[in-house]
């Protein structure tokens, strides 16, 4: 980590784990031990140990901040204190659980836009997170696991992060841990076993994880300077230079409709975007003279849907025009756009035929623009 | 994507093929119960540490551990671990020295930790390799623990050449990993490491040039256990007679039909599954029907196909889109890139509107359609 003060803006370091229990806040806490034996200060903002011995025999020697104590709807909740932190400004602040909800009455809606404040006032952050919490990863999360991850990161601030080190530790070996209970007391450990736990999904998620640290790694690589070596990499390790942003010439088109799975993909079309390191623009196109003259469920949904393609940072872009198709595929030439994303279209007896029809004209006139075709995930019952 | 694993890994052909393959899965599964890798991408990010620290935690737990082999010149917190345990003395063979098989098996602990499994034995040893000697002690039921550096996995030999200028000189074949039942990545960011190697002062370009060469083999450790996490995941759903479709990395199918603009869907499925890591197939769906004049074309795309790293098969089915599915299917594919011609060609009129009939069939996975 770098030293605080030398410049503005502080440093993120992400511990990535796939599951409870694999080590990352204890990994985490050895390192801020080491960085304080440095010189450096560092403190603890959030610590959320679980009872587990281990993490709580590691934190001590290192200063906390005391949480804020908080009432909401007749009980007490304990958050990090923001600004306790932001006065006491260390070097250094160790925030466990990243995407962690903070309660209503909090600055910020989430504990990543604390941590955002906290990189913004030239802090250092350490701090954790599972890859099942990634915003891009949520349907896919749901196939494996049968869970719908409401706390999620979105993308951009993962990429935000200097450095994500994977903390790695074998599924067996994890299960062994939940089974001594040391992850969990008993009749958690019991529950967990049915969805996160079971040793098929956390292998899956382990795979996850290991590919979205490489992606990580891959993309923080493309900012060093470039070297000749680069160009003799073999087919199956794209050099630098191809994977850098001026390389991809992509630019995605999601069109968001009012179709429940549109959240699905904005998801599906912003990762594709992330990886060919595209631009990609959210569109929503209505024949109607103004949004206001929608039918309120429309209204809510579309705009439900436009709000979340900007928590994730797409492009948004209300048009309106006679023809849905014309109107999009003028503003797809316009903006050069290589590649459309749309929902699959239901394929009910009478609605469907409008959407087919929908998919119909817009292959018809993409001439030069790939079109994909966006499936909802479903969730197959597993033995 | 690097291995051709995946060329005999799947079969679509359903039923005793299927048994057979279920009967090897919980085969592999059983006998590699004993054998565990930490795997590093460079010397000095703790594999030794994480092995042998496992090693103590085991035995406080009431394991029997010895220590079968250490690397000499051993900083000083390993030292400190290892004098609490069991070590067997390597043994003098010829002028130098190997792991101590016949004394290990003698004393047949339930765990030997052995550091560092890219050794080739002096002549005259019972194995050439140490990998060898750790293969036979796994097959004599004792659990090994060991430690493997990327640079030493002979089929990734050539790539940390690219990357470092350096060929390591004793290796282990990549199926060692494979065979291991469990391998752990050990991860630590390139700067650590340099700090830890007392490198360089920072800003200097020699430090820069480490640094991304540094990360460059974190990222192929990191995928490379990916693959091997894969193959177990694999390998566990295939024991348990598990069904599953959903992939954990992206797969991508290219499907060439006679007329589409095949050399821009398959660079495109190649770019597309290259970016992702993933895994790319290219089918091509026979037909009595096909005018022969089209069959050269698709031969020279196929080949090209074939060069670029893709797996490319031939389907057979009265259906094409029925063939399509099954393949992707049984292949776990999650995008399907298709051409798609306006003009009245004979694929669609043989089957009525192809790319609606593809995208009410392609249930989970995405179309991409490129116009034409």
């Amino acid at each position: 980590m770098s030293d605080g003060d030398s410049k503005n803006r502080g440093q993120l370091k992400v511990y990535l784990g796939y599951a409870a229990g694999v080590g990352k806040t204890y990994q985490m806490l050895e390192d801020a031990h080491e960085l304080k034996q440095k010189g450096f200060d560092a403190v603890i903002g959030y610590l959320e140990p679980h009872g587990r011995k281990d993490t709580i025999a590691r934190a001590e020697g290192l200063e906390l901040i005391p949480r804020r104590k908080a009432e909401y709807r007749g009980s007490t909740f304990e958050e990090m204190d923001l600004e306790a932190i932001l006065r006491r400004k260390p070097q250094v602040c160790v925030v466990d659980e990243l995407p962690h909800t903070n309660i209503p009455d909090s600055s910020h809606t989430k504990r990543w836009e604390d941590v955002l404040a906290l990189l913004d006032a030239g802090i250092d952050v350490m701090t954790t997170m599972n890859i099942q919490h990634l915003e891009s990863l949520n349907d896919q999360v749901w196939q494996m696991t049968g869970v719908r991850v409401r706390e999620t990161i979105p993308d951009w601030v993962m990429k935000q992060a200097d450095e994500v080190v994977m903390v790695d530790l074998t599924p067996r070996a994890l299960l062994n841990r939940l089974e001594r209970g040391v992850v969990y007391p008993p009749e958690k450990a019991e529950r967990a076993l049915q969805n996160f736990f079971k040793e098929s999904t956390l292998v899956a998620l382990r795979e996850l994880a290991l590919r979205q640290t490489a992606h990580e790694v891959e993309i923080r690589q493309v900012t060093l300077p470039d070297s000749a070596l680069v160009d003799t990499f073999p087919t199956n390790f794209p050099p630098a230079a191809d994977r850098a942003p001026s390389g991809g010439n992509d630019r995605i088109l999601v069109h968001l409709t009012e179709d429940p799975s549109t959240a699905m993909l904005i998801r599906r079309g912003k990762r594709v975007a992330d990886y060919l390191q595209a631009e990609c623009f959210a569109v929503y196109v209505h024949t109607e003279p103004d949004l206001a003259s929608l039918p309120a469920g429309r209204r809510v949904a579309i705009e439900r849907h436009l709000t979340f393609a900007r928590n994730l940072h797409l492009e948004t872009h209300v048009l309106q025009g006679a023809d849905i198709v014309d109107t999009l595929m003028d503003f797809a030439r316009l903006h050069r756009v290589t590649q459309i994303f749309m929902v699959r279209p239901q394929y009910s007896r009478w609605h469907g035929f409008l959407a087919t029809n929908l998919v119909h004209r817009i292959v018809g006139e993409a001439r030069d623009m790939q079109v994909t075709i966006v499936a909802e995930r479903r969730r197959e019952r597993q033995s | 994507m690097a291995t051709d694993r995946t060329a005999d890994t799947f079969d679509r052909r359903p039923d005793p093929e299927q048994l057979l393959r279920q009967l090897d899965a919980q085969e592999r599964q059983l006998i590699h119960e004993h054998l565990k890798v930490f795997l590093g991408y460079a010397s000095g990010v703790g594999k030794s540490f994480r092995m042998l620290d496992e090693g103590r935690r085991r035995r406080e737990r009431g394991q029997d551990v010895v220590v079968g082999a250490v690397q000499w010149n051993m900083p000083p917190e390993l030292e400190r671990l290892i004098q609490s345990m069991e070590v067997i003395p390597l043994k003098k063979v010829g002028g130098g020295e190997t792991m101590d098989v016949e004394a290990i098996l003698g004393r047949r602990p339930q765990v030997c930790l052995v550091d560092g499994a890219a050794y080739d034995n002096p002549p005259g040893s019972r194995n050439p390799k140490r990998w060898q000697d750790i293969t036979e002690l796994v097959s004599n039921g004792i659990v090994v623990i060991t430690s493997l550096n990327l640079q030493h996995i002979e089929e990734r030999r050539d790539i940390v050449k690219q990357i470092t200028g350096k060929q390591a000189t004793q290796t282990v074949p990549e199926s060692f990993l494979y065979a291991a039942n469990e391998i752990v990545i050990v991860d630590v960011p390139p700067e650590l490491l340099l700090e830890r190697a007392g490198g360089p002062d920072a800003g200097d370009a020699a430090l820069a040039d480490t640094q991304r060469q540094l990360s460059a083999l974190r990222e192929l450790a990191l995928l490379l256990t990916a693959e091997v996490v894969d193959k177990q995941l694999e390998d566990y759903l295939l024991a348990h007679g598990i069904d599953q479709r959903w992939g954990t990395q992206e797969r991508i199918l290219v499907c060439l039909t006679p007329g589409s603009n095949a050399e821009a869907i398959v660079a495109s499925g190649k770019r597309n599954a290259d970016r992702f890591h993933g895994e790319f197939f290219v089918v091509y769906v026979r037909h009595p029907q096909l005018p022969e004049k089209d069959e050269p074309g698709l031969q020279r795309h196929l080949e090209a196909a074939q060069q670029a790293g893709a797996h490319v098969d031939a389907l057979d089915g009265d259906d094409p889109v029925e063939a399509l599915m099954d393949f992707a299917r049984t292949h776990r594919i999650t995008q399907i890139f298709v051409g798609h011609r306006r003009k009245n060609h004979w694929w669609y009129r043989l089957v009525g509107g192809p790319i609606d009939r593809l995208i009410r069939a392609a249930e989970g996975i995405d179309v991409r359609v490129f116009p034409h």
